[in-house]
């Protein structure tokens, strides 16, 4: 199969060189994500250290059924983001679409159970500031939790967001033919981004939703 | 032109303080000594046009580089372990020191013996007994610090920090706020008065106040407390006699020492700790009650910590 | 600028300057802003100093006077000292040191930029509509419930400034890994490079942490969530904890890169390898790893625990070990060169007096029974200004005049760049020593009023200040001048090893002709084989 040679960038020697520079740049990206989360969930864990019964109590206001669910969602997605690069090191287009899609498919999903999930907790007035009542003890530790709920899983969905509009860019790419086994470092790139995504949800649910029995 | 280079000392801790200080300064000097008498020596003799014998052969360094690491390294863990000890004392004030509260704000310190003399921005003391200092803020963060003691402890909302010393010189001091808290932080400043033991006493009975246990009995009785903690009583709610200073059990299992902090949360926060055996029945005082009026709760519950509790039914 | 040869400043255009990708612009860019910033914090500076010529001046209200210091800190630390080596010096010559055309992420670095003066248009926008005073630690509960202003506008320009600074470090890191010149191996390369690769890391582990505290602010500002301050619930302790956890990173951030330049300048002006080639180097790793781990040093006395006091005192002790090693073996090296007395050098010997200085100050702070009684006192500021100052500016000036020639084609004139040079040794020594003794009689920081006998050692500072700025201006007037009247410099009119002085000055856009094969060590000097020869033997 004859394919045009990639073209490198002019700042690199090789395409190998800017393969590997592209790969070391995602990873030190993520680098810097896992701080960023990092640091918000250290304040999630000092809080909770503090005021244990309260966020116990806010905790069982989260539903299982959505957050179960939505785990199980984005762990399949990684499952078809890693089919998807693998396509496009061998160079199999279609392959490659074709595993994008559903990995697409499922992160809009997870979104819209988030959405869902979102609306319950208006409803049931668990939004912090613009509608909240708590009918318990340590009203102001349980909204302290519901606060870090929606900042920690707000910007988890942006970064769900952003990771969909990326993947989406990628399977235009590649329908057009741009990916190529020489030159699949955007979807390898693109693959490590959506599984660091579904890492950090993997973290905030257990911590967030499974606090104490249940 | 009255330059002062030194400041005074006039509290015990800081002799210590000080020959800490200067031992890190001739530490210093030496360094300095031993690294700039060579690069000016160098820069000198080695200046680029000096014929002079420039033959070097670097060989193996490691010798010469572990040995200037480990040197340093140990005069450095000396420093740290003669420092650590005198931190240690300054954080543990001895039993029996004369207690003083104190209360920041925006801008001013509000001060109370715990014989009832309230002062602002001035604390009288005598000399050579320990003072113990138990702080908190009403607003922001401050810092309470007496240069001439060496002492200095950041003055935090929300719970008591405290500091100590013994005074060893009659004289006047600069307290100074030391941590940044607003517009006028440079204006909140005072002074302490150390005076001779028995111009001290003459001093704290003037105005014949009342101690700070009996005001806070006072408060106990109108604040309500009586009502549920004292024995004709008809909600379930423990007894404080004896519970200051002890451990007590928490409805969680654990233990928990009824310190001073304890005693503000259990009138500020009173759902975040239950005592085994009761329920979660306590109103929050918090906004109707004052930093000073906690801690004259605390004095009262300390005056009562080692009585039984009389007229409960057993 | 030589007209028969075109070179990455040919083209003249604005656009050409805005949309640039070349890392040697955009160096230059970079250049142009921190220069803006220094300008509006150092009047600051000399405002508070005027108004501390007296106990109880009236030059200032008192709140203007928390706002100066606001600003002051806040600009010097984030748009002055935290890009001035990195994204000026390292953006320009870190390819060219390495044997590469341009970073790995041109485009990246463009928007770092954009970033970077974002960022800085927000701080400036809140200083001029009213101004912040809650110091550039925004300590809490004063900044989330307490402090007017617009606080809330400042954290976004230092939140927004932050993220220039991520990609920056990112781009450094994998320009470093990936884009060396064939057999440039990692013990080859200079000791710039080892600084600055270090520097790059704790930019992009620590600043992460610094956004999600400055979001916690923000949204405890405007909604009154609780995270900080206890009459909602929170623990103001808690700020301290995340702020220095980023801010002490921040201070090696500072200056580990002026150790780099220095560890340049001592080679090529005393004309000799680096003593110790490989301790130099892991000492920049080390520094960078053990200032994760000592942040608690600056709360001895915010009511942390005596055992974590002592954890973080004992840590303090350590870190300074490496910087040590780093000053042991620069004096080394001069041992047996062939020393010139060239501006860059005379930079180079101030930073290594001020520095030793400055990280001498650090061990009493560093101990803690005697920080009890130093801490937020002018010992604290003079400490840090002696780092900052006598160790990252000088630094920055010793690296500015050392390539000045490679970035512009020009020589500055020597005689002046020798006269800054000392004016500002001299002033700074007079503006910031007395503050030690100031410090150690008891002032406290931040004040915009003292008792009376504090008043002298104010005076001094004051006029040390005064020359001290004489010492700043006069580089700004010459550089200038040199870019029209300058003398043409050559491809290496220092004689340096290094793959940045293989090419002309100015070099072309894309640096090299044909990328290098390196296959010497660093430092290839022979100073005992030169002195026999005359022509090389200039002073």
């Amino acid at each position: 199969m004859s394919e045009p040679t990639p073209a490198t960038a002019h700042q690199f020697e090789t395409l190998e060189q800017q393969r590997e520079s592209d790969i070391l740049g995602m990873w030190a990206f993520l680098a810097t994500e896992v701080l960023f989360f990092g640091g918000l969930i250290m304040c999630y864990t000092f809080a909770r250290f503090s005021y244990p019964q309260a966020f116990a109590a806010a905790s069982h206001h989260l539903y299982v059924s959505y957050g179960g669910p939505n785990t199980a969602i984005l762990l399949c997605s990684s499952f078809t983001m890693a089919l998807a690069v693998r396509a496009a090191q061998l160079g199999q287009r279609k392959a490659l679409v074709g595993f994008l899609i559903p990995t697409i498919l499922f992160g809009l999903g997870f979104l819209v159970v988030k959405g869902f999930e979102y609306r319950t907790d208006y409803v049931e007035q668990l939004v912090p500031r613009f509608r909240f009542h708590w009918d318990g003890p340590e009203a102001g530790h349980a909204e302290l939790f519901f606060w870090l709920y929606f900042v920690l899983t707000g910007l988890h969905a942006l970064h769900v967001t952003i990771g969909i509009g990326v993947l989406t860019i990628v399977a235009i790419l590649g329908w057009r033919g741009r990916i190529t086994a020489q030159n699949h470092m955007t979807a390898e790139v693109a693959g490590l981004y959506w599984h660091f995504v579904d890492i950090v949800w993997v973290f905030l649910f257990p911590l967030l939703y499974l606090i104490g029995h249940r | 032109m009255n330059l002062h280079l030194f400041p005074e000392q006039a509290s015990e801790i800081a002799r210590e303080s000080d020959w800490l200080f200067w031992a890190l300064t001739a530490l210093s000097a030496l360094v300095c000594v031993l690294v700039f008498a060579p690069l000016v020596w160098f820069a000198i003799k080695y200046r680029r046009g000096r014929k002079v014998n420039r033959d070097f052969n670097e060989g193996n360094t490691w010798k010469i580089e572990v040995t200037w690491t480990l040197i340093p390294l140990f005069l450095t863990m000396g420093i740290f372990a003669w420092s650590a000890e005198v931190f240690f004392r300054m954080e543990n004030p001895p039993p029996g020191a004369l207690e003083v509260n104190v209360v920041g704000k925006q801008w001013m310190w509000k001060l109370q013996h715990a014989e009832g003399a309230r002062e602002i921005n001035e604390l009288h003391i005598p000399r050579g007994k320990p003072v113990k200092l138990t702080m908190t803020s009403q607003d922001v963060i401050h810092d309470f610090f007496v240069p001439a003691f060496r002492t200095k402890q950041d003055v935090v909302p929300g719970r008591y920090t405290t500091e100590w010393f013994t005074p060893t010189k009659v004289g006047r001091y600069h307290i100074f706020c030391a941590q940044y808290c607003g517009t006028s932080h440079a204006a909140m400043i005072g002074t302490v008065y150390v005076m001779e033991p028995h111009d001290y006493e003459r001093w704290l009975v003037q105005g014949s106040p009342e101690p700070l246990a009996k005001q806070g009995e006072a408060l106990f009785h109108s604040l309500g407390c009586s009502g549920c903690h004292g024995p004709t009583s008809k909600i379930h709610a423990p007894p404080l006699e004896g519970v200051y200073g002890h451990l007590v059990p928490l409805e969680t299992k654990e233990f928990v020492l009824a310190d001073d902090r304890y005693v503000r949360d259990s009138i500020l926060l009173p759902a975040s700790q239950i005592a085994a055996g009761y329920q979660n029945l306590m109103p929050s005082f918090t906004g109707h009650i004052s930093e000073e009026e906690i801690m004259e709760i605390i004095a009262y519950l300390k005056s009562i910590a080692n009585k039984t509790p009389e007229g409960y039914a057993k | 600028m030589n007209a028969d040869e075109s070179n990455y400043l040919s083209e003249h255009s604005v656009r050409s300057w805005l949309l640039t990708t070349d890392h040697k612009r955009i160096g230059i860019l970079y250049l142009l802003s921190i220069v803006v910033y220094f300008a509006i914090a150092a009047t600051a500076a000399a405002l508070m100093r005027i108004q501390l010529l007296s106990p109880h001046s009236d030059l200032v209200l008192p709140e203007t006077y928390n706002k100066l210091f606001t600003l002051h800190g806040v600009l010097m630390v984030w748009f002055f000292l935290i890009p001035s080596i990195p994204a000026v010096l390292g953006n320009f010559v870190i390819p060219m040191m390495i044997g590469a055309r341009d970073v790995a992420f041109p485009k990246l670095n463009l928007i770092s930029w954009y970033l970077f003066n974002i960022g800085g248009l927000c701080a400036l926008y809140a200083v001029i509509w009213g101004g912040v005073d809650t110091g550039w630690t925004f300590y809490t509960p004063y900044s989330t419930t307490y402090a007017n202003g617009h606080v809330v506008t400042m954290i976004m320009g230092v939140f927004i400034a932050g993220f220039g600074s991520i990609l920056t470090g990112l781009n450094f890191i994998v320009t470093i890994h990936k884009m060396r010149a064939p057999g440039m191996t990692w013990f080859r390369l200079p000791l710039f490079i080892w600084s600055l690769y270090s520097t790059s890391l704790i930019l992009v582990l620590a600043t992460p942490v610094l956004a999600i505290t400055l979001l916690a602010i923000t949204v405890e500002r405007l909604w009154g969530v609780g995270i900080f301050d206890p009459n909602l619930g929170g623990d103001p302790v808690l700020f301290q904890h995340m702020f220095w956890f980023y801010s002490h990173p921040a201070v090696y951030i500072m200056i580990l890169p002026g150790m780099g330049v220095v560890s340049e300048l001592i080679t090529c002006f005393s004309r000799k390898r680096i003593f110790g080639y490989h301790f130099v180097a892991f000492s920049s790793l080390a520094i960078a790893v053990i200032g994760f781990l000592v942040w608690g040093h600056h709360m001895f006395v915010s009511s942390q625990s005596v055992y974590a006091g002592m954890v973080f005192s004992i840590l303090s002790f350590i870190v300074a070990v490496p910087s040590a090693i780093k000053v042991f073996n620069w004096t080394a090296t001069l041992y047996k060169g062939s020393i010139s007395y060239d501006t860059p050098m005379l930079y180079a010997f101030g930073f290594i007096g001020l520095f030793t200085i400055g990280g001498l100050t650090g061990l009493f702070l560093a101990a803690i029974a005697v920080d009890v009684h130093l801490h937020d006192t002018y010992f604290v500021i003079a400490h840090f200004h002696y780092i900052m100052v006598g160790g990252m500016v000088l630094s920055f000036m010793g690296g500015l005049h050392y390539w000045w020639p490679k970035i512009t084609g020009r020589m500055y004139p020597e005689v002046m760049g020798r006269i800054a040079a000392l004016t500002t040794f001299v002033g700074f020594n007079l503006t910031f020593f007395p503050q030690f003794l100031l410090g150690y009689l008891g002032q406290p920081r931040r004040y915009h009023a003292y008792p009376p006998e504090f008043q002298i050692f104010h005076i001094f500072s004051t006029a040390g200040a005064s020359i001290l700025g004489v010492g700043y201006l006069m580089p700004l007037f010459y550089f200038l001048w040199s870019l029209k009247y300058g003398q043409r410099a050559p491809a290496n009119p220092w004689q340096a090893t290094g793959l940045e002085w293989q090419t002309p000055s100015p070099p072309p856009r894309e640096n090299f002709g044909k990328i290098p094969i390196i296959t010497e060590a660093p430092y290839d000097y022979h100073p005992e084989v030169e002195q026999a020869k005359p022509e090389l033997q200039h002073v």
